[in-house]
């Protein structure tokens, strides 16, 4: 598969890296402003965006085969499936209207 | 990579080099980069810490033959017990089918020289044996109390033994598993042979795929768990700490991310064994081969989407509870597909009684048991009753030992030859996985009766009408020890004093057998093209 | 064996189990995308108990957070990604086996780790200064929330781990430099320096996440 290399060019990893520097600025700018709840989402957001071009261009997954894709993939679904099924239980705790836990307030 | 290759093609007479006889200092085996034998090198320490672990499980069954505590106090009972569950679990169960068998066996059924990364192979080797005796340590210099489960804050808080050094032998014992397993996969990607596709690919090696994904995806959890509760411990670092508004809970659900599909990594590694010997000893097709490869994979997902099961009775929600206990009776369904195609691949059959063979029956029966009653106990009100009582014990056990270990050992049975090139006696080969059958049965089952009854897990003392069932139990429990102690000593015997082996002694198909027994050092004279599906055996004789 | 006749013609850096050269380098890149797999995973159970305390103690992250220098953290962002661009430049260059260049840029990428550090060692001073180290140095001045040892617990290990990960990427950025000296990588043969920046910019992007989720909290003062 990787015997003829089509990776990105130095004016792919330049575009690459402004972006980068240019969400990092964002983030900071926005976090100033008060969005109420959307801080979060708006700081999460950017750093997803952040991470994805640096797993598509810098780690070539963009030009890789579809196993890598999988791979990567993989990695965030079972992530996803920790937090998910985690958060399950804690914001279900209370439904019951009898304090299940001594621990949390 | 400077291995210098001896000439092979010798003439007919003379000994062939294999991976046994190509060297034979002690060099040679601990600088080794051969799957194979490093694999040996994984058979003689994981029976280290099996013996170990069996010491351990004698002295809680000694313990409990009476009702008073008289052998040892509560402290150390606490500790044996502990220790019998951590030895077992982190130094034997995970490592014992892939990291032995499956070493041996995953490249040579891909038709590979070696596993795609040898030096990380023996890495971790290595990296299990400074966790074992990392452990040994921790047990020699007072053991540990915390049971296998290292829940918290008992374990980051309260006890006094020697918990920091245990979770960083359990946590080096995982960085081991995680190298096997990513070794595993990227063979089965990258390096099959000509032909071998993926619907060629023996169910064993299915299913160690299968177990390598659950070791790559949830070991590092289990990691960072006891990295956490090292941190809590040792510097007083709070993450589950309730004083600091921690949730200990928070430890269980991080521990049973892993914990729970380490559950299937002990259990479908013996799975693919079972399939390999299933269709050997039928001289079928295993029956509906694509459904087993694929609830191999369907046990693997699901098993992580199922570990809140562990906690019905801790302070989890209950709403996340029923969510965790309807996913748990989905994993029954894999496992059924897998039970009743081994029967079907059976059914009109040319059954052949070999040693095999009796542990193929064997598997067959306590995998049923074992896997039944982890549905009473997925029901989260009956576990309210059943929850940390000997019921709870014996299912697991049926599992992990009726279930695992039978295939371990039936493994170990069935391609004994090819792994040592001698022949041990079929009789007591026979006879041993009687008594294991028997004893096993013997041990367990009263163990079911007394959950029920009420008596829990992890006490020293109880009732004197309870008396009864614990020493059927230690009963039991001395005749499954001879079970295991007599294939030790034939094994054993055979290396010296065997016949040699041929290269096909059952008959099987697979490209295992058709190499030499013990097979060269790279396996095979030549890459073998592949042209057929796994397990073609012809059409069945009448006899 | 079908190896005598290759072993005449072996390609330089091409192991005994390989057939060839494509099938060495993806068994590479596939070996190094599955450990990264465990790494996700590995530092997922750092952000799943984030996650959770965050969502029950919201004010005291906003504390501890509001006690973190945004200036520092936000040169250190810069510093990584800038990092990440001269690996994947050294990534490129040991495709066309240029050894002048991928020392360079290999070089570059070092010193970047090592000023992250530096700048990390700075920022873990002045807290231990200010008594915020759980369990070791913890007399935080004034009123306080009692979670507050929460977050700095995560603090302090998510970004102690992440640190380690750089200086096990120092170490073996230093193995590829030496290697890369001798000579051993070639225009066929570079496979080491790839997927040692598979794992280099996977550091990068723990960083991405660390950085708003433990500095950027603290600015909206707990609204």
């Amino acid at each position: 598969m990787a015997d003829h290399h089509h990776g990105p060019t130095v004016r792919i990893y330049l575009a690459v890296f402004a972006a980068l520097m240019f969400f990092t600025v964002l983030t900071v700018w926005v976090a100033y402003r008060d969005l109420g709840p959307f801080n979060d989402v708006v700081a999460l957001g950017i750093a997803c965006t952040k991470a994805t071009i640096v797993i598509l261009f810098f780690m070539h997954v963009k030009y890789a085969s579809r196993l890598t894709w999988l791979m990567a993939g993989a990695g965030v679904l079972f992530l996803l499936i920790l937090f998910a099924f985690a958060m399950a239980d804690y914001v279900s705790r209370g439904w019951l209207g009898i304090p299940v836990s001594h621990y949390l307030q | 990579m400077a291995i210098v290759e001896r000439d092979i093609r010798t003439s007919e007479d003379a000994p062939r080099v294999n991976y046994l006889n190509n060297g034979y200092g002690l060099k040679s085996w601990l600088l080794t980069k051969d799957h194979k034998r490093i694999a040996v090198l994984y058979i003689i320490s994981i029976s280290i810490f099996f013996a170990l672990g069996g010491l351990f499980a004698s002295l809680v069954r000694f313990e409990l033959m009476t009702p008073e505590g008289d052998l040892m106090s509560s402290d150390t009972y606490n500790k044996v017990f502990s220790m019998h569950g951590i030895i077992m679990v982190f130094f034997f169960l995970v490592p014992s089918i892939p990291a032995t068998i499956g070493n041996f066996l995953v490249p040579i059924m891909v038709g590979a020289k070696d596993l795609a990364f040898p030096r990380v192979n023996l890495l971790s080797w290595y990296v299990y044996v400074v966790a074992g005796i990392l452990g040994t340590i921790a047990v020699v210099g007072g053991g540990v109390d915390t049971g296998w489960t290292f829940y918290t804050p008992y374990s980051s808080t309260y006890s006094n033994s020697n918990v920091i050094l245990t979770a960083m032998a359990a946590f080096l014992a995982g960085f081991s598993s995680i190298l096997t397993g990513l070794n595993f996969v990227v063979t089965i990607h990258t390096m099959r042979a000509p032909g071998m596709t993926w619907f060629r690919l023996p169910l064993f090696v299915w299913s160690h795929y299968a177990t390598s994904l659950i070791m790559l995806l949830g070991t590092p959890v289990i990691a960072i768990t006891l990295v956490l509760l090292m941190l809590e411990r040792g510097f007083g670092f709070g993450f589950f700490d309730p004083n600091l508004g921690g949730d200990p809970v928070l430890f269980q659900h991080l521990f049973w991310f892993y914990s729970h599909p380490a559950v299937y990594i002990m259990i479908l590694p013996s799975m693919g064994v079972m399939s390999e010997m299933v269709a050997c000893v039928a001289r079928k097709r295993v029956f509906g081969y694509e459904f087993v490869a694929f609830s191999s994979v369907a046990i693997a997902i699901l098993g992580f989407l199922v570990w809140g099961h562990h906690m019905f009775v801790s302070s989890q929600s209950t709403y996340a509870g029923m969510v965790f206990s309807v996913i748990t009776f989905l994993v029954a369904v894999p496992s059924a597909i897998k039970t009743f195609n081994w029967t079907a691949t059976l059914y009109k059959g040319s059954i052949v009684f070999d040693t095999p063979m009796f542990y193929v029956y064997g598997y067959l029966g306590l995998f049923l048991v074992g896997g039944l009653t982890g549905l009473f106990l997925s029901s989260m009100g009956l576990d309210i009753h059943l929850h940390d009582t000997y019921f709870v014990v014996a299912h697991f056990h049926y599992i992990m030992v009726g279930g695992q270990v039978m295939g371990y050992l039936g493994g170990m049975h069935f391609w004994w030859p090819k792994i040592t090139g001698k022949m041990y006696p079929d009789i007591w080969g026979r006879v041993s996985a009687l008594l294991v059958f028997l004893g096993f049965n013997l041990t367990f089952f009263p163990q079911f009766i007394l959950g029920y009854m009420g008596m829990p897990r992890r006490y020293h003392v109880y009732p004197d009408e309870f008396q009864v069932l614990n020493v059927a139990s230690s009963l039991g429990a001395s005749i499954l020890a001879l079970g295991y102690l007599i294939p030790g000593a034939y094994l054993t015997w055979s290396i010296f004093k065997g016949p040699k082996a041929p290269d096909n002694p059952w008959g099987a198909k697979g490209l295992e057998w058709e190499t030499t027994s013990p097979p060269p050092t790279f396996n095979f004279d030549e890459t073998p093209l592949v042209t057929e599906e796994a397990y073609q055996y012809g059409p069945i004789e009448e006899h | 064996m079908a190896d005598h006749a290759a072993h005449r013609d072996h390609p330089h850096g091409l192991a005994h189990q390989f057939e060839d050269m494509p099938q060495q380098k993806e068994s590479a890149v596939i070996g190094m995308w599955s450990f990264l797999i465990t790494e996700i995973l590995f530092f997922g159970g750092f952000f799943a108990t984030y996650l959770i305390y965050r969502s029950y103690y919201p004010y005291a992250f906003f504390e501890g957070s509001s006690h973190l220098d945004i200036l520092l953290g936000g040169i250190n962002t810069a510093v990584l990604i800038v990092s990440s661009l001269t690996m994947a430049m050294a990534v490129h260059e040991s495709h066309s086996g240029n050894k002048k260049r991928i020392m360079v840029y290999l070089i570059l990428t070092g010193i970047l780790g090592l000023t992250f550090l530096v700048i990390k060692y700075f920022e873990y001073s002045s807290k231990v200064e200010h008594g915020l180290v759980p369990g070791l140095v913890w007399h935080p001045h004034g009123e306080y929330s009692p979670q507050l040892a929460l977050f700095f617990s995560l603090y302090f290990g998510m970004t102690g781990m992440h640190a380690l990960h750089m200086v096990v990427g120092i170490g073996l950025l230093t193995w590829v430099f030496v290697k890369t000296a001798q000579g051993t990588y070639t225009a066929e043969y570079n496979a080491p320096i790839e997927i040692f920046g598979l794992y280099w910019h996977f550091v990068d992007i723990v960083w991405i996440f660390l950085f708003p989720l433990l500095y950027l909290l603290g600015t909206q003062g707990g609204h």
